[in-house]
């Protein structure tokens, strides 16, 4: 792209809803998005101060977040894999080659060695707030 | 029939004895014998092949081969041996001073460890390898221990030393022979083994004798001497020179001992006195004696089918005698696979060897044919035993080879090609410590009606000694149970116990529109990768369906949830359809600049089609929008759908050419663009019988025929390519249109999950002739219901790009971040090659980065 509509789209965001730098509370908590924005039982990536975070509404209206690298294959898109289950727990599979993590810690199910990063998350409002750790 | 029972005296409750106990219970003989055992050791039988897994755990019950229940109608005597023999008034007096008087006596005292006459040999720390007992004291002996020695390299050397690996115990092999294992493989197996063997930590001595063990103050083991002269200090030592037979109870009784040692006997087990047998290892049939299992149990046969005689009052039985020689061996030491089996050596007459020998991955395999090449005599494998049981089968029956050795050799088996399971002979031996041939265990899944292997087990003892053949023996309940039909469960996941078939007359019928209804009516959990996409298929064959409308937008891979195809690095590549292949150069030009606009890779497909990747998720519409403009719609590349109908150029151009395939080729794939399935489905239409267009590797093909049409169905390429088979010919074009329609449906509605046509029309009752009754004779009564369903698909078919780029809510999902619309992912990066871009290898996360340039 070139700088020109470099330019135009970093205006556009500056203009919009959420930022990119977004300002954080006593707590640290920071607004990504608005619940509204989660379809359920899919997900969205957000980018907080240069972290990509995978945000996820599960089918009984819990929010979790997790990292939005997979572990596997370098790539940022666990944002777009499938929400299920295995057993009793609640899980999103990589769209790239399908493992199953665990969205209640970020654990592969597959592979002890692989996980997600996590981040603590909550509804504020109409606010979807995450809490970078450190 | 006898008046009073026969008094059975048994001595030794070792794997032998015990087998032989076993038989006559088999034999209901318990009720007409008497039986009374008199044991060494303080607890019943147990598994002394798989000694050393007691140092996983300790737990001596996990060994044990004597049911819950224990011995029932036996009486028993433990840790009280019988020390005297009266043959004269058949009469046998135990250690405690207990009397026995015996119609038959059964010797089955095994072995005696060999400890090598050496000075010192009785220090504290000095352990043979035999009983759960000495591994209590080799365990005790090994707290805080540094270095342990193991007298022996052979398969319970090499046990020994791997349970002192695994006690934390660095440890040393002395082997007096040339190389590891010198009674099982040759020098150059040997090799391979020994460098296997060190390379997991272990340190082997060959060529080695062991002159003195020398002690401390204490009278503990303080380090072992070499004939060498070297010294290697040790706090362990462990005796794994072999065995001897133990026949001190024979010998002083008179009976003839062999050559080798062990109670003289003949091929029916019986000794000198007819009222003796003897039995496993202590005995020596005919001057030869047996350390494995195996002969031991038909040895156990042998003299249980002549009491059970003797018992009927058959003063000479006659009937079966031991016959078993077979040494062969195949045991997983230190995780290493080892086989040896038939004529190992080549000892035999004019035999030749050919010899496989890989240092760099220690393997090492030899085979022994005659000197024509034509018979395998017996063979050697280190590291790789593939194809251990039908090489042992091929040895054993001295059957002519049809394979060249050289192919079996470097173990290119194929189980297709006749040498795999299927083509065993029915006398071939799976479990050689049972003696279990594979009919017996076909029999036990056919008539048996065993589904598994532990039931082959319980029914067959198969499994039940070394336990080596367990996954044989599951390939074959597999096997068996696929040729019955009856095939392992069909359930398409954890969430649903229906099959793709059963769960699409399930939405079907009960009119489901959405997942949660779905998995309500039938299913638990919220779905997973398999059965929501699975889902999604399946609602969208029911009418009036956007894939990413409402809830369904939620089953979908992301494949189909961007409507485009996922590469390496999370971007995305555009396939737009070209029907039959036909571009016009206007066309082209769209492409190329659209291409050139957003910086895409381009490629020209197998499937006459263009390819451009490299477009990143929020700029899927603004891409499709520009093509949409241009006439494209999309091309399904993502979706388990029709893909292409390729095409040769047909009789318009071509001068071979007899039919219009071009035209043909658009207006199918027109006609079925869109239609979800259970697989991709690709197809292909050849204008002339040279098949230009490659029809025949397709899931339909038609190829032209001076009268009109032949329909081929059932083709593909990828893993397993197939051609396709002749469904129908000379069809004129209406009639190939309307069984196309019919053949489309009756999948959708009938296929399993990501079964693509060819194993779908395999997997039919009747097959083809079956397929066909359905769609040109209609004998299943549903081709109004197929037609009617494919009207309704081609009458409601849109463009699922154009529907997205209508409505605002499917385009919010088409962006890189949920709070900067705009913004493109930053890890994502391009190199050039060849005047395009590809993508860059991989990085850690940018944070990651940063904190490591920070440090």
């Amino acid at each position: 792209m070139n700088n020109a509509t470099a330019a135009r789209l970093d205006a556009e965001c500056q203009d919009g809803s959420y930022y990119l730098q977004p300002y954080a509370d006593d707590q640290g908590w920071m607004p990504v998005c608005r619940i509204g924005d989660l379809p359920p039982e899919r997900g969205v990536a957000a980018l907080v101060r240069g972290r990509q975070v995978a945000v996820f509404r599960l089918h009984d209206g819990t929010i979790a977040a997790v990292g939005n690298r997979d572990p596997f294959s370098g790539a940022n898109v666990i944002a777009r894999g499938l929400v299920g289950t295995k057993g009793e727990i609640p899980v999103v599979f990589s769209p790239m080659y399908k493992q199953a993590f665990s969205l209640l810690d970020g654990s592969c199910l597959s592979d002890p060695a692989a996980r997600l990063d996590t981040f603590a998350v909550r509804v504020n409002g109409d606010n979807v707030e995450i809490a970078l750790a450190g | 029939m006898r008046g009073s029972p026969l008094r059975v005296v048994v001595v030794g409750n070792g794997m032998v004895g015990h087998r032989f106990l076993e038989l006559m219970e088999e034999k209901n003989l318990l009720g007409p014998c008497e039986v009374e055992v008199f044991a060494k050791e303080a607890r019943q039988a147990y598994d002394r092949v798989s000694l050393s897994s007691y140092f996983d755990g300790f737990d001596a019950d996990k060994l044990s081969l004597v049911g819950e229940h224990g011995y029932r109608g036996i009486l028993f005597h433990l840790d009280d041996p019988v020390v005297f023999i009266d043959r004269a008034a058949r009469l046998v007096r135990s250690a405690c001073g207990i009397e026995a008087r015996y119609d038959a006596l059964v010797l089955a005292t095994g072995s005696v460890p060999f400890v090598p006459p050496i000075p010192g040999a009785n220090a504290r720390g000095c352990h043979p390898y035999r009983t759960i007992e000495d591994l209590d004291l080799i365990r005790a002996s090994s707290k805080g221990a540094r270095r342990g020695v193991v007298v022996g390299g052979g398969l319970l050397g090499l046990e020994a030393a791997g349970a002192l690996l695994a006690l934390g115990v660095e440890a040393h092999v002395v082997e007096m022979g040339p190389r590891l294992l010198p009674l099982q493989v040759d020098e150059g197996a040997g090799a391979v083994l020994r460098r296997r063997v060190e390379g997991l930590g272990l340190s082997v001595h060959t060529s080695a004798g062991i002159e003195a063990i020398d002690q401390d103050e204490s009278g503990a083991v303080a380090a072992v001497r070499l004939s060498g002269g070297s010294v290697i200090e040790t706090d362990v030592v462990i005796f794994a020179a072999g065995v001897r037979p133990d026949h001190s109870l024979a010998g002083s009784c008179g009976l003839g001992i062999g050559p080798k040692g062990g109670v003289l006997v003949g091929s029916d087990c019986v000794s000198e006195d007819p009222a003796i047998f003897a039995i496993g290892e202590c005995a020596s049939v005919q001057g030869e004696v047996f350390g494995l299992v195996g002969p031991g149990y038909q040895m156990a046969e042998v003299v249980a089918s002549r009491i059970e005689q003797l018992a009927a009052g058959n003063l000479s039985p006659a009937g079966t005698l031991f016959t078993n020689a077979d040494l062969s061996t195949k045991l997983k030491l230190l995780g290493v696979e080892v086989a040896s089996f038939g004529d190992a050596f080549g000892e035999s007459d004019a035999a030749l060897e050919l010899v496989y020998a890989d240092h760099v991955s220690a393997i090492y395999r030899k085979l022994v044919v005659s000197d024509d090449g034509q018979q395998l005599l017996g063979g050697i494998l280190v590291g790789d035993t593939t194809g251990y049981a039908m090489l042992r089968d091929l040895a054993s029956r001295r059957a002519r080879l049809e394979e060249d050795p050289e192919r079996l050799l470097l173990a290119q088996i194929s189980t297709g090609n006749g040498v795999g399971l299927e083509s065993l002979s029915d006398e071939a031996v799976v479990c050689s410590c049972r003696n279990v041939p594979k009919g017996a265990i076909v029999a036990a899944v056919g008539e048996g009606g065993c589904e598994d292997a532990a039931g082959v087990k319980a029914c067959t003892g198969a499994g039940s000694g070394c336990g080596s053949c367990v996954p044989m023996v599951k390939d074959l309940v597999g096997l068996e149970l696929a040729k019955a039909g009856k095939e392992p469960s069909k359930a398409i996941c954890e969430h649903f116990d229906l099959s793709r078939q059963e769960l699409f007359e399930l939405v079907s019928v009960r009119g489901y529109r959405s997942f949660t209804e779905a998995v309500g009516g039938g299913g638990r959990g919220r779905g997973c990768d398999v059965c929501k996409p699975a889902m999604a298929s399946i609602l969208a064959s029911q009418p009036g369906h956007h894939p990413l409308e409402g809830e369904a937008a939620a089953l979908q891979d992301t494949n189909d949830h961007f409507l485009a195809n996922i590469q390496r690095n999370g971007t995305y590549s555009i396939v737009p359809r070209i029907p039959g292949g036909e571009i016009t150069p206007d066309g082209l030009m769209v492409i190329g600049a659209v291409a050139k606009e957003f910086g895409l890779y381009t490629k020209i497909t197998g499937a006459q089609r263009i390819d451009m990747f490299g477009a990143r998720a929020e700029q899927l519409p603004a891409i499709w929008a520009k093509l949409v403009a241009a006439g494209f719609e999309s091309g399904h590349a993502y979706g388990k759908a029709l893909r292409t109908v390729k095409s040769c150029v047909g009789d318009t151009w071509c001068r071979f050419g007899v039919q219009d395939s071009v035209a043909l080729a658009i207006r199918l794939e027109l006609r079925y663009r869109g239609l979800r399935s259970p697989h991709k489905v690709k197809a292909g239409v050849s204008g002339c019988a040279r098949e230009c267009a490659e029809a025949r590797g397709k899931d339909f093909g038609v190829i032209a025929t001076e009268a009109g049409w032949n329909l081929y169905l059932g083709g593909n390429g990828g893993f397993r390519p197939r051609h396709a088979d002749l469904f129908a010919s000379d069809l004129d074009t209406e009639t190939l249109v309307t069984y196309l329609d019919r053949f489309l449906m009756f999948y959708i509605r009938t296929a399993d999950k990501l079964q693509r046509t060819a194993s779908w029309i395999e997997s039919m009752d009747g097959g083809l002739e079956h397929l066909r009754a359905v769609i040109c004779e209609d004998s299943l009564g549903i081709c109004a219901d197929l037609d009617d369903q494919m009207a309704h698909h081609v009458a409601s078919y849109e463009d699922e790009w154009k529907a997205v780029l209508e409505d605002p809510a499917k385009l919010a999902r088409f962006r890189s971040f949920v709070n900067a619309p705009h913004l493109g992912d930053p890890d994502i990066e391009f190199v050039h090659e060849r005047g395009q871009i590809r993508p860059a290898p991989p990085k850690p996360p940018r944070h990651i980065a940063a904190m490591a340039a920070k440090a």
